[in-house]
């Protein structure tokens, strides 16, 4: 293992402080890149000239932009993000080349927080997968293990701060895309509240579930993070306008925390390895005085059925926009007609999982077919979201394992699509019921994969959370190991 | 719910979500989409009787801000990513619609 990368925070003091160069800090990143990615392709795009032009502008701005909270630190942002200055392609052929007229609110922020964004990330394709390996641009490998997939569909985020190539990304997640992928890797991944962080920007998946967050390497990172991009925007109509919560006096003591543990929904398909670090993870939170609680969420174990009715009919008509008209690839040739350009556009534009996704989608939103699947399963999400209400009137958090496996070996799931899905079942809970959640490291596998514990909280409650979160960490080291596979390329360099 | 999927009800469905699929495609995504039918077939077993549907987290008013002009896109900015458009006319271009 190598030592703990540098973390935004102290990258930003170091920067604000002129002890440290802001176009040094972008250098040496955009080296790491240039090195590792061969192996790892966390990156789509890498806008070298307009990150060292950034970089350069913060350096001659020093004194005037002191003060901003993310001064010089390289960020990476997946890349269903829009950037206007990059291409924006989620992953997918039909988008490919396509440079958006905007910028996404939180790449805005980002940028008037001072922050140098560095390139694109890879994800699964729109956002759809648990493994990166939907990316129509090649798979994401994991730092840890480079035959093993990253997690996804934030996967290109995760592996990138994972293998300290920049030490902050931003992901979105709309059944666990950040939490995930961030377990996996190794990494501290937090999705906020739904409607906490404006999505103007985002390519949207699934409209009722999506939001951004950040990807760090600690909880503090990940709160500094959050309090750069959250906030109300009126271009997001689903933005909330709740007042952000202050994360400046956050404690580090769990005295008397209630943390509750859902027992009979970690008893089933759990990794032994998995349940073993997490269960050392609730002893230690008990030893620095936390309160556990054996809570019941009764409705989760449906969580995957209901998310995967509902995000894809969400998506099957969030995606019919990509019709080869006004922005991405169309099809050539058989467009004699409208509809054939339509048809051979998206079937030529689209990766097998997108129009698995359209297509089941499409059939529960079909005459006939809508009150039994998408009606039901929105029915259940109520239910779902009852239970975390119910719990939350007993217990401040609910500590659970983010995935039930380690790292998966590359191709193993990627015919089964159930099987895949699987992945998902301890993160899907938290979109369906709104509430903030993330994900910090708590152990390693026998193979020597992370192991991500999760905490989720009540809405808007993300002060708490991230409480209680940067707690644990302070009290454990697992968040500071990083993969060494990677660290001979990265110490040539140096 | 029955949800063992045909070939034709894929085929059904493609057309309806306007993607062009091979017969391969087609005879996979049958079997897939069975499997994850039945997958969620399981929510019959849970009572959701006079249970409201959820169609969103939080409970949401449409905002309204107030009707002043704001810069937007300009024609050009918009036209830009287009796989054809006609930028002096100001047109996305599409296949022919009428006498086709």
């Amino acid at each position: 293992m190598s030592a703990a990368p540098e973390t935004a925070r102290a990258i930003r003091d170091a920067v604000a402080a002129g002890s440290r160069s802001a176009r040094d800090v972008c250098r040496s990143a955009l080296d790491r890149i240039r090195d590792a990615d061969r192996q790892l392709n966390a990156f789509r795009h890498v806008d070298e000239e307009g990150a060292m032009a950034r970089a350069a502008e913060i350096d001659a701005r020093r004194t005037e932009l002191q003060a901003l909270p993310l001064l010089g630190v390289p960020v990476a942002v997946k890349d269903n993000i829009c950037t206007r200055r990059m291409p924006t392609t989620a992953a997918s052929r039909i988008l490919e080349g396509y440079l958006p007229p905007y910028d996404a609110t939180v790449v805005q922020r980002l940028e008037q927080a001072g922050a140098v964004i560095v390139g694109k990330t890879n994800c699964d394709e729109f956002a759809m997968g648990s493994s990166t390996e939907n990316s129509a641009y090649g798979v994401t490998r994991n730092p840890w293990n480079l035959e093993r997939i990253p997690g996804g569909s934030s996967g290109g985020s995760a592996a990138a701060v994972a293998a300290g190539l920049v030490p902050l990304a931003l992901g979105s997640d709309t059944g666990g895309s950040i939490r995930q992928p961030a377990a996996l890797c190794g990494v501290t991944g937090l999705k906020p509240t739904y409607g906490r962080v404006p999505r103007y920007g985002l390519i949207a998946f699934a409209s009722s579930l999506d939001q951004i967050g950040p990807i760090a390497s600690t909880v503090e990172d990940a709160a500094l993070a959050f309090s750069v991009i959250a906030g109300h925007d009126d271009r997001d109509a689903t933005s909330t306008a709740a007042a952000l919560p202050d994360l400046s006096a956050a404690s580090t003591s769990l005295r008397g925390v209630r943390v509750g543990v859902p027992r009979a929904l970690m008893s089933d398909g759990v990794e032994a390895d998995v349940l073993a670090a997490v269960e050392g993870a609730l002893k230690v939170l008990e030893e620095q005085g936390a309160v556990l609680q054996t809570i019941d969420l009764p409705h989760s174990r449906h969580g995957i059925a209901a998310y995967y009715l509902i995000a894809t009919a969400e998506a099957s008509s969030n995606l019919a926009r990509y019709d080869g008209v006004r922005y991405g690839v169309r099809a050539a040739g058989e467009g004699r007609t409208v509809a054939s350009m339509y048809e051979s556009t998206r079937g030529a534009g689209f990766g097998a999982e997108v129009k698995r996704r359209i297509m089941l989608g499409t059939y529960v939103l079909s005459a006939g077919y809508y009150d039994a699947y998408y009606l039901k399963a929105q029915q259940v999400r109520t239910l779902i979201g009852n239970d975390y209400e119910a719990a939350f009137e007993k217990v401040d958090v609910i500590a659970l394992p983010t995935s039930p496996t380690g790292a998966f070996p590359l191709g193993e799931r990627t015919s089964d699509p159930v099987l895949m899905y699987l992945a998902d079942v301890f993160t899907v809970g938290a979109n369906l019921a709104g509430v903030p959640a993330m994900t910090v490291p708590c152990g390693f596998t026998e193979a020597q994969l992370p192991v991500g514990l999760q905490f989720t909280a009540r809405k808007m409650d993300e002060a708490r959370l991230l409480q209680v979160a940067g707690a644990y960490q302070h009290a454990t080291d697992w968040h500071r190991r990083r993969p060494s596979g990677l660290e001979k390329a990265q110490e040539v360099k140096r | 719910m029955s949800s063992i999927l045909a070939p034709e009800e894929v085929e059904r469905i493609a057309r309806l979500a306007r993607l062009a699929i091979s017969v391969d495609e087609r005879d996979l995504f049958a079997r897939q989409l069975t499997s994850i039918l039945q997958y969620a077939e399981q929510l019959r077993e849970v009572d959701t009787t006079g249970v409201a549907p959820t169609s969103h987290p939080l409970a949401l008013s449409a905002p309204l801000r107030d009707d002043e002009t704001r810069p937007s896109l300009s024609r050009d900015e918009a036209l830009k990513p287009a796989p054809d458009a006609d930028l002096g006319a100001g047109l996305f271009k599409v296949p022919r619609v009428l006498g086709a």
